[in-house]
């Protein structure tokens, strides 16, 4: 279990080297919270965006207080989301007040530039490993080309895709059954 | 009183947004029309540096747009006011998941919506990949650095800081 301070800190460290937006810091979250430790399975990770995605607010937000409140309830929730925030008000209010046209600084640009093709490739990577683990037997695959479909073809909006899915997950499991 | 009024409209915002950042956008479109905080045109600078800056793009506009409206303290209102519902959501549904964490229909669900959660992320990397990988050289910069990725295994953060490097020394 986490302190309200390790909690801060470690949310802190995420929102700093968040990059654009929820799903950017899926990385980040895979290295601190299953790998570094073991706080989180990734399937709780991912329940979490699930969640996160079909519920008010912006996502990164959203999983940041779940994963404070799983650490050490309402406490761990408000000191979880204000790490999260605090990077933002640090540096936005930074930029806003003198550091305006540094933004449009060619090195500036370039680096994220940079930055940006390597959230990518570390996006591309945790899909890599969730597709291994989670995609395994007909149904799951069922589920994936429907959301595709949905996604691609019919535009929906992300709250319809996860509620279908789970509908549809439910129907499967009830067949299988009997 | 303008903090309150901030923390009302953001607190609006925070509950009406569902999804990724760039969902506040439209809400804060509105409010420079209601609103003398700030421009349209401040509105797209302010995209521009939320995208391109640490941390979540929703916070960053938050911040920003309140600065813009009250001065610091506006910013910390503004943002307060936006991830509050989320703290109060997110909350009550945990409650209510532990309490059904045990039902089977539930595991169910939740274990049905994995295999949607991946395409929902396989959609935004590819958002992400059409303005990321505009070039022959952006692609196979990419491909490197999904392969350095895959094989040495370090901290994202060590990723994050190559790629700013390789940004600036190729002037990409």
């Amino acid at each position: 279990m986490l302190g309200l301070k390790d909690l801060f800190l470690l949310f802190f460290k995420i929102g700093l080297f968040t990059f654009g937006g929820g799903y950017a810091m899926l990385p980040l979250l895979k290295e601190e919270l299953v790998a570094k430790r073991r706080l989180l399975s990734e399937d709780e990770l991912l329940d979490m965006y699930a969640i996160g995605q079909c519920t008010p607010g912006i996502i990164s937000i959203n999983v940041a207080t779940f994963i404070g409140y799983r650490q050490a309830r309402i406490k761990g929730a408000v000191f979880a989301t204000l790490g999260m925030i605090f990077p933002s008000l640090l540096i936005i209010t930074l930029i806003a007040m003198v550091l305006k046209q540094y933004m449009y600084n060619r090195y500036v640009t370039y680096a994220f530039a940079g930055i940006r093709i390597g959230v990518v490739a570390l996006i591309a990577s945790v899909l890599l490993d969730l597709w291994k683990k989670n995609i395994r037997n007909y149904a799951d695959g069922i589920i994936f080309v429907i959301a595709v479909v949905l996604l691609g073809v019919v535009n929906l909006s992300a709250v319809w895709i996860v509620i279908t899915a789970a509908l549809v997950a439910l129907l499967i499991g009830e067949c299988v059954k009997k | 009183m303008i903090y309150l009024l901030l923390f009302f409209e953001f607190f609006k915002i925070g509950l009406f947004a569902i999804g990724g950042g760039l969902v506040t956008v439209p809400f804060l479109f509105d409010l420079s029309e209601t609103y003398a905080w700030f421009t349209p045109k401040e509105l797209t600078d302010m995209i521009a540096i939320a995208e391109s800056t640490p941390g979540p793009i929703g916070v960053n506009m938050a911040t920003y747009a309140g600065f813009n409206a009250a001065g610091i303290l506006g910013g910390i209102i503004a943002t307060l006011g936006l991830v509050t519902p989320s703290v109060i959501v997110i909350v009550i549904i945990c409650r209510l998941m532990s309490k059904y964490s045990c039902n089977r229909r539930v595991n169910t669900m939740l274990e049905g919506i994995r295999p949607a959660v991946i395409a929902l992320i396989v959609f935004a990397g590819l958002e992400l990949a059409k303005i990321s990988l505009v070039d022959l050289v952006h692609g196979l910069i990419f491909a490197i650095l999904f392969a350095s990725i895959r094989f040495y295994k370090k901290s994202p953060i060590f990723y994050l800081g190559l790629s700013a490097i390789i940004g600036v020394v190729l002037k990409l």
